[in-house]
């Protein structure tokens, strides 16, 4: 069965989306402030901690909580599991609007933004041994891949609609697009799994002010593992809250059967994030409890708890019961990428960093930015599955 | 539909083309120096302190004071004003000056970090900074073990900045080239030769024969020599004063990047491994759909 997405509708300036057009806003003026003056102007960032909170929550989280599009993805295409069909559309929606603000991150936390055009372009003189490249590179590509994997939401709405100049564009580019899709599917499975195990590999540049219960080179698989975790996780959640809120089938079902797939990523984790520790003689450090041995039990915490709880088959199909497992996952994941990239990051004793309140303001409007770009889309253009309420009762 | 089987095997085989061979991570050769290798010598026996150092680094490269309203050169840290410090250690065995700059790597970390090649081995295996291609993504901040890499925080067109051994500016004749006979600005102004340029072999044999010839004076080790790879800048500290207590860091011989892009190397090499996961994944999708096609036109029949 093929499951039809139609769009919610309704008006868009309610009083919600008003105020996150206000958070938005302000970032929109404090960006203003960070271009003219520099970044030491509106972070506290440091020639000890030149990478902060829009590194470690925007990008590298953020890219992270984009994985829904790819986790589905692998389910139904690459293992073959048609009856999660219904949660690809609205997962790859969160996907392409998580890329994007980490994309978007990006361009306001480089300092010499007016280069970026050349990093897709000059490619004599790509560094081949630089870890990033492939990760910028990689993002770059996919965040345009969900797009388009996302386009035919958008072609069958402005089909439908009058005859317009969008109209006949999607008229022309929809059997384009079906014919692609096969490859760009493919494509959006594959440029995640090589750029998130590589975001993993890439801080181990930091070499020795890497702590050592994060400085592994399991890391890559590690980071891969959990941004899958991470996507289904994300996916559960976001299917839950926009059915909810917009009053369509909750296909709670076929959420609890993620399940199956959330637990072996989470043991996966588990197993190898402490075998991994064991073997590298690093008990000393985990059993230290000092800050970062305890950041380091949380971690494991976060990922094998909901693991045992989605194990427990009766209960995992309690709405409540698989929010709290999917809310954990979330954390761990992003508890996980959060100490790679900051917490754990160890330039010296005289160095230290908390966000300054715009750099925090800044990555709140992004954010506000995504939800409020989100709304809109699946109020306008087919994005959930089920039946509008209206339409079930007629 | 239970998938923790069969589906537990294929998310293994994806993990392990994503952490192929993540063990023995040999992919990557130990860089050398190159032929005609250029380094300095600190000696930190013969630095007064003076930091007459600082101030021709500062003219040469054309950097500005820390602030405006100053009387002195009163820089305590390398920044984005400053490629070249001197500090002091004071400890029981007495004190001793250390000057800091780039050490110019034999296998430099900020080189592998740097996305475009911004930062590059150059001439002389001299590391430099040109800004043609740099993003500001400070990538090479976060992996140099040195903190050298310093970025221009305050500006809105930043800049790195760092010691480039004076290479495109001592000369002023042809770009890329050290002017003959001219040092460096901090050797060529140092009153008492505590800092010297030279031939990195010739640096090497220097700093050996300073240490034969007066044992008692020195700690016995050369710094650079094998640390983190290899410098091309190498110091001699005073007898009884550690290396660590100058701020050189203990690291072992192992470059940075080493490990880091031996295991990117690895998953990537020749780039047969995405080229066969995207085959793979392909296929999948193509069976995906064709059955999922199938049963749509079932329905349809029906």
């Amino acid at each position: 069965m093929k499951a039809q997405a139609t769009p919610v509708g309704g008006k868009l300036l309610t009083p919600t989306m008003k105020g996150l057009l206000i958070l938005a806003g302000i970032a929109v003026i404090l960006l203003v402030w960070r271009f003219a003056a520099g970044l030491g102007a509106v972070t506290n960032l440091s020639d000890g901690y030149p990478w902060g909170l829009w590194i470690a929550f925007d990008v590298v989280t953020g890219t992270a909580l984009g994985c829904g599009g790819y986790a589905v993805a692998l389910l139904v295409y690459a293992f073959n599991k048609g009856k999660y069909h219904p949660l690809v559309r609205s997962a790859l929606l969160a996907s392409a609007l998580g890329y994007t603000l980490g994309a978007i991150g990006v361009l306001i936390d480089v300092g010499r933004v007016w280069w970026t055009w050349k990093l897709p372009l000059f490619f004599w003189t790509w560094n081949l041994s630089s870890i990033q490249l492939e990760v910028a590179l990689c993002i770059m590509l996919y965040t345009f891949v969900l797009w388009i994997e996302l386009s035919p939401a958008f072609l069958e709405q402005w089909a439908k609609g009058p005859d317009s100049f969008l109209k006949r564009f999607a008229a022309a580019a929809t059997p384009r697009i079906t014919r692609a899709m096969p490859w760009l599917i493919a494509l959006g499975m594959l440029l995640p799994t090589m750029h998130q195990s590589s975001l993993g590999n890439m801080i181990l540049l930091a070499g020795p002010k890497l702590h050592p219960l994060w400085y592994t080179t399991w890391i890559p698989f590690l980071f891969l593992v959990s941004c899958i975790g991470m996507g289904y996780g994300v996916t559960i959640m976001e299917t839950m809250i926009s059915r909810t809120v917009y009053k369509r089938p909750r296909e709670t079902h076929v959420l609890a059967g993620l399940s199956d797939a959330m637990v072996v990523v989470l043991l996966a984790f588990v197993v190898i994030r402490m075998g991994d520790m064991i073997w590298q003689g690093k008990l000393e450090y985990v059993l230290a409890f000092d800050r970062m041995s305890v950041l380091f039990l949380l971690e494991i915490l976060l990922h094998l708890v909901p693991a045992l709880m989605l194990m427990n088959k009766a209960k995992r199909t309690d709405r409540t019961y698989l929010f709290r497992a999917s809310l954990m996952i979330v954390f761990g994941g992003a508890l996980y990428r959060f100490s790679a990239y900051w917490f754990a990051f160890q330039p010296g004793e005289h160095w230290s960093y908390f966000p300054a309140i715009p750099e925090i303001l800044i990555t709140v409007g992004l954010v506000a930015f995504e939800i409020a770009a989100y709304i809109v889309i699946i109020k306008r253009f087919p994005i959930l599955t089920g039946r509008p309420p209206a339409a079930a009762k007629a | 539909m239970n998938i923790s089987r069969r589906g537990a095997l294929k998310v293994a085989a994806l993990g392990a083309v994503a952490a192929t061979g993540v063990r023995e991570a040999e992919a990557r050769e130990r860089p050398v120096p190159p032929e005609d290798a250029t380094g300095m010598l600190y000696d930190s026996t013969l630095c007064i302190g003076c930091k007459a150092c600082v101030a021709a680094c500062r003219r040469a490269n054309e950097l500005t004071l820390e602030r405006d309203s100053t009387l002195y050169d009163d820089s305590v840290d390398l920044t984005g004003h400053t490629a070249n410090i001197i500090k002091l250690h004071q400890g029981d065995e007495g004190y001793a000056f250390v000057k800091q700059q780039c050490m110019h790597c034999v296998d430099p970390a900020c080189a592998s970090a740097c996305m475009m090649g911004s930062f590059q081995k150059r001439e002389n295996g001299i590391v430099t900074w040109v800004p043609d291609k740099c993003i500001g993504c400070r990538y090479c901040q976060i992996a140099c073990p040195f903190d050298v890499p310093k970025f221009e925080w305050d500006s809105p067109l930043p800049r790195m900045v760092k010691c480039q051994m004076c290479l495109d500016k001592a000369g002023g004749q042809e770009p890329g080239q050290l002017r003959d006979g001219v040092d460096p600005a901090c050797c060529e102004v140092c009153p008492r030769e505590a800092v010297i340029y030279g031939d990195y072999e010739e640096l090497k044999a220097e700093a050996q024969a300073r240490l034969d010839a007066n044992p008692e004076r020195y700690n016995p080790r050369v710094y650079g020599l094998d640390d983190l790879g290899g410098t091309q800048v190498l110091y001699l500290a005073p007898a009884g004063v550690e290396f660590s207590d100058l701020g050189l860091p203990e690291y072992g011989p192992e470059s940075v990047p080493h490990t880091p892009v031996g295991l990117q190397h690895k998953i990537y090499k020749g780039f047969v491994a995405p080229v066969a996961l995207y085959a793979v994944l392909a296929g999948l999708t193509w069976r995906s759909r064709r059955q999922a096609d199938a049963e749509a036109g079932q329905e349809v029949a029906t």
